[in-house]
């Protein structure tokens, strides 16, 4: 069996598999299927300072390979999170990476500095500032599309989370230039990169002769959009080995249903991986997909998980 | 680390047709001995490769502990889609895959009190099992069933077995009354002394099921069906407005905290033509100039 532990900046985790924001709610339900302590990290659903009640339905339409959601952020907010979720994940002996996000930047702060403060804390390996969502102060938006917005983001994240602790920024491939995003976020402290979020869809309802979902756009996410996120994920790589950027841990996430899934972001550069929309086909699906990567490794007779991350760069053929 | 669900590769032993329905037979072991009526299971579709990733919920029709083959689970499927389609053209011995039992059942009542049990086209499918779950208790149980028109009523026969009257409603008048539910409820309501109304199926139909039962003073518990891209909690698809004991309304998930909500808690006032909107008055709703 390899070693499958890795290293996000100074935590490391046993396994680099964790659940994706969103796609797990915070533990109790999953956790009828699979101990979440099993994975590397438990990612939590975003969480922000208010309640939300989130979008009006239809908030899904299943697409080829994948599906649109437009759930808005739905969540208790801040403090529910930390009396409640990030307690009873501790008692489970879950590692969690806490999803945050804020309509300003100085959210984003506000909900850090309540979150330190819970008797959870101390399960927390890392923090994921969710900067694909909108920034109310900039006509709605998203903070990942804008280098300067992500960076004040990211700056106050990091400058409010102790230091030890990691921040990964989260990033949308919607945008012209993901290496230009994920400089923005690295310069301004963030320990790694989240990617990719949801492509932006519509869905039209060829019965009404309307779009699907009430909110009309929704993220793509599920097997179809893999390609994406190897891609995300295979750009930044190629420009922190070019030097053009800092080395800095990647999480892939998109797509992943298969270890052999997980391989491919792995092999573009992922430290470690995250598992959403399979879930939904699988309840189990971040467990197996665990243990079909490290059959994956086992099969390429690697004796180390961390020798195989950015492997295919060494492999590319020259142009 | 079953906390009251399991998922498992059954395998389909029975289809049928009844009506404009299939009526499918799924040995799945474990689902059956956790299962109470109004409960639910999530069926995978399309076989492991599927491009059709999100599971199909279906009200559990019957379910038998310990059979020949094991536990097994009765569901009845109206084939409208691509999911549909695959599930109905399955053949005996092809592998299932269930999650499930899944969400919260029908509440049943302390006493033995008259219950009237009213089921929309397949809706009717979980309502022969509660009757009977009732019955056992010595409630009085009376069924209306409605459907557009005569193939598209589920259990009629069955009806009459589980229950201590059948009343059929069709809007085209093909079979029983000609009208809906609604029609007939109230009278059978008044007639039995019903204090209970359960009900299944379309969201108009539930309303007006939840109204009529107001009316003539009865409590309704409905089994609502919101889009469900996981079943399980963990998405936020499948949300709706109710109204909580505090009298807040909150986005609740259905598949979770529902499918079966008491009537008078829904907030029927936020869904129409297949759009359901956030409350103004909702916790969190969003408030002018951003949330
Ligand atoms: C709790 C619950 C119980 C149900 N019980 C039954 C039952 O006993 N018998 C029965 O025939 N049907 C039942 N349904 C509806 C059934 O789930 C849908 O008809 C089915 O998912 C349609 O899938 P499809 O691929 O054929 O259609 P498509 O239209 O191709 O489906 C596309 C997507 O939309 C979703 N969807 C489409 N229609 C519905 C719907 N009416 N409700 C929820 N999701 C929908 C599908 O799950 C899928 O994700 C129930 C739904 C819920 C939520
Ligand atoms: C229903 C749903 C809800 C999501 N909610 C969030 C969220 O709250 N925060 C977040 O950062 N990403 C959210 N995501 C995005 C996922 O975390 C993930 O980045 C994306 O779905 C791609 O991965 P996948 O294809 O494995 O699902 C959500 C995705 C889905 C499908
Ligand atoms: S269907 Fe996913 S939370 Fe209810």
């Amino acid at each position: 069996m390899a070693d499958m532990t890795t290293a996000l900046g100074a935590t490391r985790l046993p396994n680099p598999v964790m659940t994706a924001s969103g796609c797990a709610a915070n533990g109790k339900e999953l956790h009828r299927f699979f101990p979440v302590s099993d994975l590397g990290a438990f990612t939590t659903k975003t969480v922000m300072r208010d309640p939300r009640s989130g979008r009006p339905t239809p908030r899904m339409a299943e697409t080829d390979s994948g599906m649109l959601n437009s759930i808005g952020l739905q969540g208790p907010g801040i403090e529910t999170f930390c009396v409640d979720d990030l307690p009873w994940l501790a008692t489970q002996g879950a590692r969690v990476l806490v999803s945050v996000a804020g309509g300003t930047a100085e959210e984003f702060g506000e909900v850090v500095d309540r979150l330190v403060t819970s008797p959870g804390w101390p399960a927390v390996v890392g923090v994921e500032a969710n900067i694909s969502c909108p920034n109310v102060a900039n006509r709605g938006l998203v903070f990942a599309c804008d280098p300067v917005s992500s960076e004040r983001v990211v700056r106050i994240v990091r400058g409010r989370v102790p230091a030890g602790t990691p921040v990964f920024a989260k990033l949308t491939p919607d945008v012209t230039d993901v290496v230009a995003i994920a400089s923005a976020a690295l310069g301004a402290g963030a320990t790694g990169l989240t990617m990719i979020n949801t492509l932006l869809g519509v869905v039209v309802d060829t019965d009404r002769l309307r779009p699907r979902l009430a909110g009309v756009t929704g993220g793509l996410s599920g097997p179809a959009i893999l390609p994406v996120a190897v891609r995300a994920v295979w750009q930044v790589t190629a420009a922190m080995r070019a030097g053009l950027l800092p080395r800095a841990p990647v999480i892939g996430v998109g797509g992943v249903r298969t270890g052999a899934d997980a391989l491919q972001l792995v092999a573009a550069g992922a430290s470690a991986v995250q598992v959403g929309t399979a879930t939904f086909n699988d309840p189990s699906a971040p467990r197996r997909v665990l243990a079909e990567l490290e059959a994956e490794i086992d099969r390429h007779g690697f004796d180390r998980f961390a020798d195989v991350v950015g492997i295919a760069h060494e492999r590319t053929a020259a142009p | 680390m079953s906390g009251g669900v399991v998922r498992v590769t059954g395998e389909l032993i029975a289809v049928r047709r009844a009506g404009a329905y299939h009526h499918l037979t799924v040995v799945a072991p474990g689902v059956a001995e956790l299962a109470h009526p109004g409960q639910f299971v999530a069926l995978a579709v399309g076989g492991p490769t599927s491009a059709n990733l999100l599971r199909r919920c279906f009200s559990l029709h019957r379910v038998k502990p310990s059979g020949t083959y094991g536990g097994t689970v009765d569901v009845v499927v109206s084939a409208v889609g691509a999911g549909t389609r695959w599930l109905t053209a399955l053949r005996p011995h092809d592998p299932v895959d269930v999650v499930g039992p899944l969400g919260r059942a029908f509440p049943l009542p302390a006493e033995p009190v008259p219950c009237v049990l009213v089921g929309g086209g397949y809706g009717s499918a979980p309502l022969f099992w509660l009757a009977e779950t009732l019955r056992e208790r010595g409630c009085h149980v009376e069924l209306v069933l409605g459907a557009a028109s005569e193939d598209r009523l589920f259990g009629v026969v069955e009806g009459r077995r589980s229950a201590d009257a059948v009343h059929v409603t069709t809007d085209d008048g093909s079979a029983g009354t000609k009208g809906w539910v609604s029609d007939v409820l109230g009278e059978v309501i008044e007639r039995t002394k019903a204090s209970v109304v359960y009900g299944c199926g379309p969201m108009a139909m539930l309303r007006s099921v939840t109204e009529v039962a107001a009316a003539h003073g009865a409590v309704a518990q409905v089994a609502v069906e919101e889009s469900m891209a996981c079943g399980i909690g963990v998405c936020m698809t499948c949300v709706l407005p109710v109204t909580g004991a505090d009298g807040r309304t909150r986005m609740v998930r259905s598949c979770v905290e529902g499918p079966v909500f008491r009537g008078d808690r829904v907030r029927w006032d936020a869904l129409d033509g297949g759009i359901t909107r956030v409350p103004d008055d909702a916790v969190g709703a969003p408030r002018p100039g951003g949330h």
